[in-house]
């Protein structure tokens, strides 16, 4: 294919992907609307370049212009792309379709939705040889290869399965083993990990890592979140408005950021085990302008605390800043100093109040084609007026039943008690008074799903206060202007509908539902998740602001350890529907840990770079209608010891004041291995007596 | 009929409805209306049906002949100036009798469809939200129904029943319902697992507020689409009875009717007085179907 392009200046064809000064619109009812304007960024071979950045900044956009994988009303306005050397917008759909056979690859984000559900894993990988050119038997020998190369422990027994016998981390491998059949000279990963257990994330992150050391492939990669970014990249660029307003060395752009937009992003993320009590998290003002819109010469500009008159008439060229292709797109890099954090709250750390809600032994158990499922086992746990006690655990370790037990929408097991004050909760919300109702209330993780779509944001917020208040007329008025008030939110704002609001806007509307009836307890799944970091850093706030003005109770479920670090007061640890460990926040973070999280807390990819020690789970979580023997995170453990842990479970027992843990290792053990681990920076694994004595009890086979 | 093919407004029950709501509102369905008219298909369908209503409102006022009056002109006369479509056996005007032939239809196809959509959005909703035992036994119900041939049903019950217009409204829109029944019931399967559904029980309020208030506003889409799409169906099914002679009886100008008395003269050379009126049904059915096309890809955009 090269031959059949004119030979390139040789400085070109050292990148393996060069794209230059790319404008892009995206033509809707006929008007060109802009989204990338004028990006410039190249990747050398072997080099991994991530892109960061809000939704809606282009980032995905110039990854598939990459690829040319464009929808319809794309139209490229100005600039080329060259991968090795060629120009990706000039080819014709043939040389396109050899292009994306030899020379780049893509992962997706949802490795279930990138495999075909009705073939086999080990054929669809083999097809990806097949089209290079090998015979059948050929292709299967290298699928297998393949397989084993993306480290799946038992490639023949995974060629024989369906995609949904297989978890989403190996979905994933099987994907990039797919991508790299060809060898390609550039891989695209959009958001790869971003569906994926924190503790499944680590391994694949550490997959590619290793992968792409081995085959000096070039990387882009599209995430966002930063902490991926930080893990995998060697440079990066941050993106706004379809602008690569700074770029440079990753460590660098995340340490010493040098443009208000990338400082703005990431001081807004809870980070460096900051805390509520701390200060607020700072907030960039204003919103991500419309795809499309006209904008100031700056980009930024609309938002920026540095803006002066020349931003608004001079569009910003990259400045090189000490060389080694580090810039900024900033007038005012001289300024920075003069951006300052959020001041320090005062007295803001919770009291612990009175006990609120308290589970004694409940359990759950689930009825699935005559099985039993467990989805929580005993579960002891209190929570005191004021408090925030933090949930953690992989999906699938009951985090989520046991929010929807508390709240009634499902009932528990008999035997297992909910008191809420001095009395008994109903086992179902419907069987619970209306005052019962109104002291919890729960915060969707999705605020599109969460607001009736048909409803404008006033009768949404109306409808909540006279259920669970029994206001009536004005009162309710008055009490909806209230609410809105407290979570900023505009008469504008309450006579839109969901869909003409913004995602920040939409959680602040859901938010403000849950208070309501000014509730004891407000359950929050994952309130952030669905959020752009800035947006997040406002809600936490608002939370939190909430939170020291009633009173209120709040259990958030979070995988995000930096948004529970930041607004929990305890943090309770659960696995296979057990808790493993409960304990303040402060003392769970800083050890000594039980080693489930132990692994939890070293799996996260973190923005300030990797913490000392790494941990790595093996396998995956069992399944809770088998689950394993004894202690039942045995078969994971890397501390398992053989002959106790696979035959007692271990109780639930107080280490230090407040701090509980289920493990059989002493707390002192605990903490002078982990101490240890720390020091020595190694990479600890589950041993392989675990995994033997998982073999042998039969339960390490994922569902 | 044209409210059935325009979006219907969304019923808001909003104590509190400001008058930005109101705006907001009917800018959405303006903005609907805009998109619809701007597509070719639906302008065609929209003039052929009101064509239809003005011949079915006015109806003899604006024929050129007496469309029942017979006798005095000669019978299977072939088009001409005089006779645009030709007579009929009888001597009447095809024309005038195509013309007002369409009156009878257009009350009852529309009529059949509403009744089956209404009846079959309300097992819908009950089927879909309460799931389990009360789901398990209307679906057998419906899958009963569905299994039985709409037109040997129908044939059976007016036979039985005695043929008039109210029953054949009557027997077309109940055997349609179990149709709209699974469609509106798979909406609302989407739709209760949505959260809004889990905070709307969250805060006690009862399973008929949840569907009526909560759910049904979200599923009235599917539901316009497929009272559109009935009414295609209907025109069709309704104009088969009465080819069928159970529907509606002489001396009516009915389509159906008219193409089932001439069908065999058609050997003889007559062509005329089958052919006009089933292009008629044709058109019309054709019509309203480029509506509900029109409509269901502007609802999906």
């Amino acid at each position: 294919m090269t031959s059949t392009l004119a030979p390139q200046p040789e400085t070109e064809l050292k990148a393996a992907l060069r794209v230059e000064d790319l404008s892009l619109s995206y033509v809707v009812r006929g008007i060109p609307r802009p989204v990338l304007r004028g990006v410039s960024f190249e990747i050398r071979p072997g080099e991994s370049y991530g892109l960061v950045g809000e939704s809606g900044c282009g980032k995905s956009t110039t990854a598939y212009a990459a690829v040319r994988y464009l929808p319809r009303n794309a139209v490229i306005t100005a600039g080329r792309i060259l991968v090795s050397g060629d120009d990706v917008t000039k080819m014709n759909d043939e040389q396109v379709r050899q292009f994306r056979m030899r020379h780049v690859s893509m992962v997706y984000q949802d490795p279930g939705a990138a495999l075909n559900p009705t073939t086999k894993v080990g054929p669809q990988v083999a097809e990806a040889f097949t089209i290079l050119g090998q015979t059948k038997r050929d292709a299967e020998a290298s699928a297998i290869k393949a397989l084993q190369r993306v480290q799946i422990a038992d490639p023949e027994r995974v060629y024989q399965r369906y995609p949904y016998q297989l978890s989403g981390g190996m979905q994933q491998r099987a994907v990039i083993a797919m991508a790299l059949a060809s060898d390609p000279k550039l891989l695209v990963l959009d958001e790869p990990t971003t569906g994926l257990d924190a503790t499944v994330e680590a391994s694949v992150l550490d997959l590619v890592r290793s992968l792409q050391a081995e085959t000096n492939a070039a990387v882009l990669l599209i995430a966002h979140n930063l902490g991926v970014i930080r893990t995998i990249c060697d440079r990066v660029g941050v993106m706004y408005a379809g602008k690569i307003v700074e770029e440079g060395d990753a460590a660098a752009v995340f340490e010493r950021p040098q443009h208000p937009y990338t400082l703005g992003l990431l001081r807004s993320l809870p980070r460096r085990g900051i805390r509520k009590s701390q200060r607020p998290l700072a907030t960039i003002p204003g919103s991500l302008p419309q795809i499309g819109a006209d904008l100031p010469a700056c980009v930024f500009v609309d938002r920026c605390p540095l803006a002066t008159e020349i931003c608004h008439t001079v569009d910003p060229p990259p400045i090189d800043l000490l060389g080694g292709g580090r810039t900024s797109r900033c007038h005012h890099i001289d300024r920075m100093g003069e951006l300052r954090e959020p001041p320090a709250a005062v007295g803001q750390e919770t009291a612990h109040g009175e006990l609120a809600l308290s589970l004694s032994n409940v359990s759950k158990t689930f009825h699935q084609s005559g099985h039993d499922v467990p989805a929580l086992v005993g579960v002891d746990l209190t929570l005191f007026d004021g408090e925030t006690l933090g949930l953690v655990g992989e999906s699938g370790s009951g985090k989520s039943t046991l929010a929807k037990t508390i709240l009634g929408i499902e009932s528990p097991d008999a035997g297992g008690e909910l008191e809420l004050d001095d009395h008994r909760l109903g086992a179902r919300s419907m069987q619970r008074p209306t005052a019962d109702k109104r002291s919890i209330q729960m915060v969707f993780q999705n605020p599109e799903s969460a607001l009736n779509r048909g409803w404008t944001a006033r009768h949404i917020l109306a409808r909540s206060v006279s259920k669970l208040t029994g206001l009536k007329g004005k009162a309710v008025n008055a009490r909806v202007d209230k609410l809105a008030a407290d979570l900023r939110l505009t008469q504008r704002h309450l006579d839109l509908k969901p869909r003409q609001l913004s995602g920040g806007l939409k959680q602040r509307v859901a938010i403000a539902r849950a208070f309501a009836g000014d509730p004891r307890i407000v359950v929050a799944d994952e309130p952030t998740s669905a959020l752009d970091v800035s947006v997040q850093a406002a809600i936490l706030n608002l939370l939190s602001e909430l939170q020291v003005e009633n009173k209120t109770s709040y259990l958030l479920i979070s995988h995000d350890l930096g948004v529970v670090r930041y607004l929990a007061d305890r943090i309770a640890v659960m696995y296979l529907g057990r808790i493993m460990e409960v304990g303040e926040s402060e003392n769970v973070f800083r050890g000594p840990n039980h080693p489930y999280t132990e692994a939890l807390l070293s799996a996260i990819p973190n923005v300030d770079g990797e913490p000392e020690a790494r941990i790595r789970l093996e396998g995956e979580i069992p399944s809770p209608a088998n689950p394993p023997s004894g202690c039942v995170f045995h078969t994971r453990c890397h501390r398992f010891i053989k002959g106790l842990c696979e035959v007692v479970e271990p109780p639930l027992i107080e280490v230090e004041p407040g701090h509980l843990m289920k493990c059989h290792i002493p707390v002192e053990e605990l903490r002078r291995l982990q101490a240890k681990a720390r020091q020595e920076d190694v990479v600890l694994t589950t041993p392989p007596e675990a995994i033997e004595a998982a073999a042998a009890a039969g339960s390490d086979a994922p569902a | 009929m044209v409210d059935s093919i325009a979006p219907a407004p969304l019923p808001t029950p909003a104590p509190t409805t400001g008058t930005a709501t109101m705006s907001e509102r009917s800018r959405a369905r303006r903005e609907m209306l805009l998109v619809l008219v701007k597509r070719p298909a639906f302008i065609i369908g929209l003039i052929v049906i009101l064509g239809w209503i003005v011949c079915a409102v006015l109806g003899d006022k604006i024929t050129p002949y007496d469309p029942f009056n017979a006798f005095f002109l000669p019978g299977h006369q072939p088009p001409s100036a005089q006779h645009l479509f030709g007579t009929d056996r009888l001597g009447r005007d095809v024309l005038s009798r195509v013309m007002v032939g369409s009156r009878d239809v257009l009350v009852v196809a529309p009529l059949a469809a509403l009744l089956g959509v209404g009846v079959g959005t309300l097992l819908g909703l009950v089927m879909g939200y309460y799931r389990g035992i009360v789901d398990d036994i209307l679906s057998r119900v419906v899958e009963a129904f569905l299994a039985l041939p709409v037109i040997l049903v129908a044939l059976l019950t007016l036979v039985v029943l005695g043929s008039s217009s109210i029953v054949v409204v009557f027997v077309v829109g109940l055997l349609f319902a179990p149709i709209v029944a699974r469609t509106v019931r798979s909406a609302v399967l989407s739709e209760r697992q949505l959260d809004y559904v889990t905070a709307a029980k969250l805060r006690g309020e009862t399973g008929l507020f949840i569907l009526s208030q909560e759910i049904f506003p979200n599923v009235l889409g599917p539901t316009v689409v497929e009272l559109t799409v009935r009414f295609g169906y209907a025109i069709f099914t309704v104009a088969t009875l009465s080819f069928l002679g159970v529907g509606l009886q002489p001396p009516s100008p009915d389509w159906g009717l008219s193409v089932s008395q001439e069908y065999a003269n058609m050997i003889a050379g007559v062509w005329w007085p089958t052919l006009f009126p089933a292009l008629a049904i044709a058109s019309t059915v054709i019509a309203v179907n480029l509506n509900a096309d029109s409509l269901q890809s502007v609802l999906n955009e």
